[in-house]
């Protein structure tokens, strides 16, 4: 049985075109979700991509956590359920308190879009497990608030749980604290990712394929879970 | 309070109204009078004062642009073109695409915010309106010098608004331009552009036909912004009062947008619209009349249903706001109710504001009539609003100082002489604001959304694929150079022309069209206008030479501050398809030991070039020749070679020379390369002439090794002149020019990508410093009040403090 991908759309979504692909080029079948649909049309695992959701009014992914399939997703998730948050779904799922900490205004203000080398610092996520720690990747990262900030204990807690995922190499883009460019739920099957693993997947649109990994770790990881 | 209605109008022929005002002349005004046989009513003295503007009418430069049509080369591929909202141009079976740029230029300089946010948002609903989905966007931007203290604001504040209106819509920005001159101090030109896709028989018309069809607004609310944009804005030169007319430039939302595509889209593709037009310059007057005008159909509208931000609004100002974010859609009653069904779903406002009404009897066209809580305040025929406008054949004279201009040749400046001098003078080029690195400009940008961008800048040409399965995609260069076109505007329009034709041949691609925007000074001084003409009859010329048609464009008249016109500044894009895009040429060298081949010829000219700019502050004699058959040979023997596997990356050389080219190519990539200069240019100044020198028709190309015996032999059949300069050298990290210099690549890419940051980041950090600072800091509760994109523009804009 192929595995589902839900990769859902909310107003403002504009990576999610690009999210479906890359889980298309792992080999999943994708299911597109619509915000205002609470169905999860049991999907395997679920992509929040990127974008601005209602258009980052308020703050962003502020108002999208309160959509009807934010509450189904919230509930699926301590059953397990995989979920990866990409820019703004890494927004969304902070601001829906599945993840710790917020992501703010970068640094120097500037919305920035370059290719970004990031460390694997955990390959022990279902997002990740196709990864060696410590491995370096380059996918594009491209954001307006994608400083991650949280308090001192929070951050000692990912650090020592180990559920910090990916951070900045060679040159942090937004001033995000520890260098953090991704972490994980303290279960692992919650991962946030500012820059854009779905950009990375193809040799002719991105600057290499080191994007792939998150997409065909999920599929390894639910193909453990079947056997 | 009660609005002036035509029975009104009718009972006192003798009001005072102020028609100069709102910009029309006595004459314009006497006409109107004539039309309706009695005076216009307050609302429909603001619509004719709008669509009668330079803006809407083209009433000045109506008599050049026929060149365009009748000079045109035939397309089969043209499915579309000048008139529309943009020209549209099939490049498979099945597909379309249609593309088209357009100036938001005294906006951008009264708030550079929103002026630009709103001219990338205008041009993208131009795309939709065709029953496209917009699939990429491109930027021409000309500022003042680089280190004048109000650049900052304006660079600062125009990019962020691009990238917050452009990356929230999630379009990626492949390309354009970041040019300096102090021409443009007092008006910056911020020309943005939009590339579309659409299945060819998904094209839209904007014809409202159908007597009985429910005429529809959907959108944002309308408010009291972009009042008299086209008209007192866009349409008069700047005085010292720029910054009073703030309420006149639009205020944009692109989430509002992003869901105006999608919805559009939608209704689109179940062919639920007979006819679609987007508002943008004079708001809804211009739909409504165009719409009408195009079906020779007439239109009854309620004014009261249409949803305001202000309920206070007047019925003129309601005609002529330029709220942005709104399309007019002509619906059949028996869709009405699934169209508003799509657009609830993606939650956009929208309400049937009117229905199309039958031509007279006597087959006369119908007309327009408005009415604001049960009370006539238009009525008026549209074809008089959209196609009977003034029309002026404008004095022309040639610029009394271009003879002296032109005798002042920058051929007869002091060259560096010695290796050193030309050393230092490669790094001071690379260095300067106009060639350096833009990637603090670029960075701001989405490049990656959507998923299909092949190229993007700093490339020569920003390549989008359209087609996943068959790899079919298109390429698109925007170009100008006003210092050519102030030099000679018909050579200069050639100029620009060639430079795009270029940038889209070296990626691989084969041109098919050109769309241009025309940056010139007040129509009203016979030298700028002869400068228009000029540059019109060389890009008709030019098209028709490249055997590719000018589908549509845009002109920006009044650029200028008081008496000083910006240069004449023809912006030009041109169009090219790529059967496969896997096969683009890229333009950074990539192999070791590949062989360097300069294509073209290398003339002494420095006439109006960027080291005659930026060394010694000149600008005189005549540009460089421009042979536009020899552009379309070296398009024809780069697609040749590259589809024989002999081209691994392709330069086009334009300002800076052989220089800034090689220098480029070597940075692309962090690849060094050696070259050796031939004999003829080894002696004297003849090595600068040979690098600086900007003669057109050229390119740099880099042949794979084994590949350079069947390359050149494939030049010599084709007649195109080359000459072999150099190979690439992947482990030297150096550029060297034999017997000349050697420079290392660290110290060049620290001249080429130190200059943006230096003069705008230091900026900032002047203008405010401290404030940045304490927001960088700030806890994110600090931040979270501030996260719309437009708090962005404010902060920025160093004048808000």
């Amino acid at each position: 049985m192929t595995t589902r991908i839900g990769v859902v759309t909310f107003p403002g979504s504009l990576d999610d075109g690009d999210a479906a692909r890359a889980a298309r080029i792992a080999g999943a079948e994708v299911v597109r979700l619509w915000h205002a649909e609470s169905d999860l049309r049991q999907v395997d695992a679920v992509i929040l991509p990127g974008g601005f959701s209602y258009g980052d009014y308020l703050r962003c992914g502020a108002i999208a956590r309160f959509a009807p399939v934010m509450e189904a997703i919230t509930k699926a998730v301590s059953d397990g359920l995989p979920v990866l948050g990409i820019c703004n779904g890494f927004q969304i799922l902070c601001e829906a308190h599945l993840l710790p900490g917020a992501l703010t205004r970068n640094a120097h203000l500037h919305f920035r879009n370059r290719d970004q080398a990031l460390r694997i610092e955990s390959a022990d996520t279902a997002w990740t497990s196709s990864y060696e720690p410590g491995q370096e990747i380059v996918i594009p990262v491209k954001n307006g608030e994608g400083r991650f900030v949280a308090d001192d204990r929070t951050l000692d807690e990912l650090t020592a749980e180990g559920r910090i995922v990916a951070r900045y190499a060679g040159g942090n883009p937004n001033g995000s604290l520890r260098d953090i460019a991704a972490i994980a739920s303290e279960g692992g099957n919650v991962v946030g990712i500012m820059p854009h693993p779905e950009h990375a997947v193809e040799a002719l649109t991105g600057p290499s394929l080191d994007g792939l990994g998150f997409f065909t770790s999920i599929l390894k990881h639910l193909a453990g879970m079947q056997k | 309070m009660s609005a002036d209605t035509v029975e009104h109008a009718g009972d006192t022929p003798g009001e005072l109204q102020p028609h100069l005002e709102l910009g029309l002349s006595d004459d314009e005004y006497e006409r109107i009078r004539q039309i309706l046989g009695r005076r216009p009513t307050q609302s429909e003295l603001a619509m004719y004062s709008v669509m009668w503007s330079e803006h809407c009418s083209y009433k000045s430069s109506k008599v050049h642009l026929r060149q365009f049509a009748d000079k045109a080369p035939r397309s089969d591929r043209l499915l579309a073109g000048m008139g529309e909202n943009a020209g549209v141009v099939r490049v498979s079976d099945t597909l379309a695409v249609t593309f088209k740029v357009e100036s938001h230029n005294h906006p951008s300089f009264v708030e550079p915010y929103q002026g630009a946010a709103t001219g990338v948002g205008g041009i993208v609903r131009d795309i939709l309106a065709m029953g496209a989905r917009p699939v990429a966007v491109m930027d021409s931007l000309r500022f003042g010098a680089a280190d004048h203290p109000d650049t900052a604001r304006l660079l600062s504040g125009v990019v962020a608004g691009i990238g917050g209106y452009g990356n929230c819509l999630g379009l990626p920005n492949i390309g354009g331009e970041v040019v300096f001159d102090p021409c443009y101090q007092g008006n910056p030109l911020v020309n943005a552009l939009c590339l579309g896709v659409l299945p060819v028989d998904r094209l839209q018309s904007k014809a409202a036909s159908g007597t009985g069809n429910v005429v529809v607004l959907m959108g944002a609310k309308t408010g009291r912004d972009g009042i008299g944009g086209v008209s007192v804005l866009a349409s008069a030169t700047f005085d010292d009062e720029a910054e009073q007319r703030r309420p006149s430039v639009q205020v944009g939302d692109p989430f509002t947008e992003k869901l105006l595509i999608e919805a559009c889209l939608e209704l689109y593709d179940a062919r639920l619209v007979v006819g679609v037009q987007d508002l943008g310059g004079a708001g809804l007057t211009c739909a409504l009349t165009e719409t009408a005008a195009a079906a020779g159909t007439g239109m009854r509208v309620w004014l009261e249903r249409i949803p305001l931000r202000e309920p206070s609004m007047e019925p003129h100002e309601i005609l002529v706001s330029e709220s942005q974010e709104r399309m007019l859609l002509i619906v059949e009653p028996d869709k009405l109710d699934a169209v508003l069904k799509t657009a609830d779903k993606w939650g956009v406002p929208t309400t049937a504001i009117g229905e199309v009404t039958a031509p007279t009897t006597s087959g006369e066209p119908g007309r327009i009539l408005i009415t604001w809580r049960d009370e006539t305040v238009a009525d008026v025929p549209p074809g008089s609003l959209v196609d009977d406008g003034p029309v002026y054949a404008r004095p022309m004279r040639e610029p009394g100082d271009l003879i002296l201009l032109q005798a002042d040749r920058a051929e007869t400046l002091p060259r560096p002489a010695d290796p050193d001098a030309l050393r230092e003078t490669v790094l001071r080029m690379a260095a300067s604001p106009n060639l350096c690195d833009k990637t603090w400009v670029i960075e701001q940008y989405d490049r990656y959304v959507l998923g299909n961008t092949v190229l993007a800048q700093p490339e020569d040409a920003g390549v989008i694929r359209i087609d996943e399965r068959t790899g079919l995609g298109v390429a698109l260069s925007v170009d100008g150079n006003g210092r050519y076109a102030r030099l000679d505007p018909y050579v200069g329009a050639r100029l620009a022309l060639a430079e795009a034709y270029r940038n889209v041949v070296v990626t691989g691609a084969r041109p098919v069209a050109v769309t241009d925007c025309l940056n010139f000074g007040s129509p009203e001084d016979p030298a700028v206008m002869w400068q228009f003409a000029e540059a019109v009859r060389g890009l008709a010329d030019g098209s028709a030479e490249l055997n590719i048609p000018v589908t549509g464009g845009n002109v920006s008249f009044y650029n200028q501050t008081g008496a000083a016109a910006v240069h004449p500044t023809p912006v030009v894009g041109v169009l090219g398809v790529l059967e496969d895009v896997s096969q683009r040429i890229p333009m950074g060298f990539g192999e070791d030991g590949e062989v360097i081949i300069l294509l073209g010829e290398t003339h002494a000219e420095l006439s109006g070039s960027e080291w005659a700019w930026e060394v010694h502050g000149h600008l005189g004699g005549v540009p460089p020749q421009v042979d536009l058959s020899r552009e379309r040979l070296l398009g024809e023997v780069i697609a040749d070679a590259a589809a024989k596997g002999h081209v691994s990356s392709a330069h086009d050389l334009s300002d800076g020379g052989l220089a800034h080219a090689l220098a480029e190519s070597c940075m692309r990539r962090g690849l060094g390369a050696r070259v050796a200069l031939p004999d003829e240019f080894t002696a004297g100044s003849m090595p600068f002439l040979y690098l600086c020198s900007e003669s057109t028709g050229r390119a740099i190309v880099a042949v794979p090794r084994g590949h350079e015996k069947a390359f050149t032999a494939l030049c010599t059949e084709w007649g195109l002149p080359w000459t072999a300069i150099g190979v690439v050298d992947a482990h030297g990290r150096e550029l060297e020019v034999r017997g000349q210099f050697v420079i290392g690549l660290d110290e060049l890419r620290e001249a080429w990508s130190g200059t943006l940051p230096r003069l705008f980041d230091a900026e900032r950090a002047v203008g405010m410093g401290p404030q940045a600072e304490a927001a960088a800091d700030a806890a994110p509760e600090t931040e979270a009040s501030e996260s719309a994109p437009e708090t962005e523009a404010s902060e920025a804009a160093p004048e808000t403090e």
